[in-house]
C-alpha cells in the first residue's frame, strides 16, 4: 500500500500534467476549479491519469457528482438540500463538505473539492 | 463545406497508430493572408490535422458509435513552421482508450524533421451530450474513403478493417 506521500506525489504529476500548473501550485489545501483552474473537461482528462498512475477504476460521477447538483430531488433554489447533503457525503465521503455546508448553492460546490481530498481520494480507492 | 485538414491515410491500424499526409500548398487560399508575401500554415490548423489523424483513429476503434470531439490539446509543441511545398506527415498514437474519451500522442514531421508534438485528449459523446451530429453516415462514408482508410487500413490481426455497410 501506497503511503500518504507517495500518493500526493502521483496526484500532483497527474494534476501538473492535466492542468498545466506548476507543481508548487499544487498544495493539499488548493482548490481543483478556484486555484488550479481546472474545467470539467480536465476531469475526465484527471481520471484517465488517475486510472493509470494507480491502476484504479473510477466510475462517472465519483469525482464530479453532476447528476446530483442537477437533480430537482437534491437542490432547492439553487442550494443542495438536506438529502443532497447526505447524498454527496454518502457518495463522496473523501470530501471535507464542512465549508460548503454553510452556504451550499451548487454554484459553490465546484470550489470544494481540493488537491488533499483527490488524494483521499485515491487513498479509498486503492483501500477498497 | 467540410474542413479537411489531412489529404490521406498512408498506415492505419485499428486501435493503435495511424500515419496521415498533409500536403502544404499555396493554392490554400487562408495562407494568402497567413501572410502575404511570407506564407505559412498555422499551428492552430496543424493541430486540426493532429486531430483529424487521431480522432479518425479513435472513432473508428469504437466503431462510430459515439461523437469523438477534440476536447483538450493537453500539450503541444513546435519546432518550425510549415510552409507552401512540405508535405506534413503525422504520426499518432493511441496512449488510452476508453468508452467516455481517449488520450492521443501524435507528431507532425517534414522529412525527417520534427515539425510539431502534441498530446490531443478526445472525448466521445453520447446523443444528448450537447453535440449536434457531427455527420450523416454516407457523407462520413465518403471522408473515409477519400482518405483511403479502407485502402489501408489494418485490424488488430492484421486483417484489412471492414468497410461499414451504410
Amino acid at each position: 500500500m501506497a503511503s500518504r506521500d507517495e500518493i500526493f506525489d502521483k496526484v500532483k504529476g497527474a494534476l501538473v500534467e492535466a492542468l498545466g500548473v506548476d507543481e508548487d501550485e499544487v498544495s493539499p489545501s488548493a482548490t481543483m476549479v478556484g486555484d488550479l483552474g481546472a474545467e470539467s473537461i480536465d476531469f475526465l482528462d484527471i481520471v484517465f491519469r488517475l486510472e493509470k498512475a494507480f491502476g484504479i477504476k473510477i466510475q462517472r460521477g465519483e469525482l464530479f457528482p453532476e447528476d446530483v447538483l442537477s437533480s430537482t430531488e437534491f437542490v432547492t433554489n439553487g442550494k443542495v438540500n438536506e438529502a443532497g447533503l447526505n447524498e454527496l457525503k454518502t457518495r463522496m465521503p473523501f470530501i471535507d463538505l464542512a465549508k460548503f455546508e454553510a452556504n451550499p448553492s451548487v454554484q459553490n460546490f465546484p470550489n470544494t473539492l481540493t488537491v488533499e481530498d483527490m488524494v483521499r481520494y485515491v487513498e479509498s480507492k486503492l483501500a477498497a | 463545406m467540410r474542413w479537411f485538414w489531412i489529404d490521406r491515410f498512408d498506415e492505419f491500424v485499428r486501435g493503435k497508430r495511424a500515419t496521415a499526409i498533409k500536403n502544404v500548398s499555396l493554392a490554400e487560399e487562408h495562407l494568402h493572408d497567413h501572410f502575404p508575401g511570407a506564407a505559412l500554415m498555422p499551428n492552430s490548423l496543424v493541430v486540426e490535422g493532429m486531430a483529424q489523424t487521431a480522432g479518425l483513429l479513435v472513432a473508428e476503434a469504437i466503431d462510430y458509435n459515439r461523437r469523438v470531439v477534440l476536447a483538450k490539446v493537453a500539450a503541444a509543441e513546435f519546432h518550425f513552421d510549415a510552409v507552401p511545398g512540405d508535405t506534413l506527415v503525422f504520426k499518432a498514437e493511441v496512449l488510452d482508450l476508453k468508452a467516455s474519451g481517449s488520450l492521443t500522442k501524435v507528431t507532425s514531421t517534414v522529412g525527417d524533421r520534427l515539425q510539431g508534438e502534441a498530446e490531443l485528449f478526445f472525448a466521445h459523446l453520447e446523443p444528448g451530450e450537447g453535440v449536434p451530429k457531427l455527420f450523416e453516415p454516407p457523407e462520413l462514408l465518403q471522408w473515409l474513403d477519400q482518405m483511403h482508410i479502407y485502402d489501408v487500413g489494418r485490424d488488430e490481426a492484421g486483417q484489412p478493417l471492414v468497410r461499414p455497410d451504410w
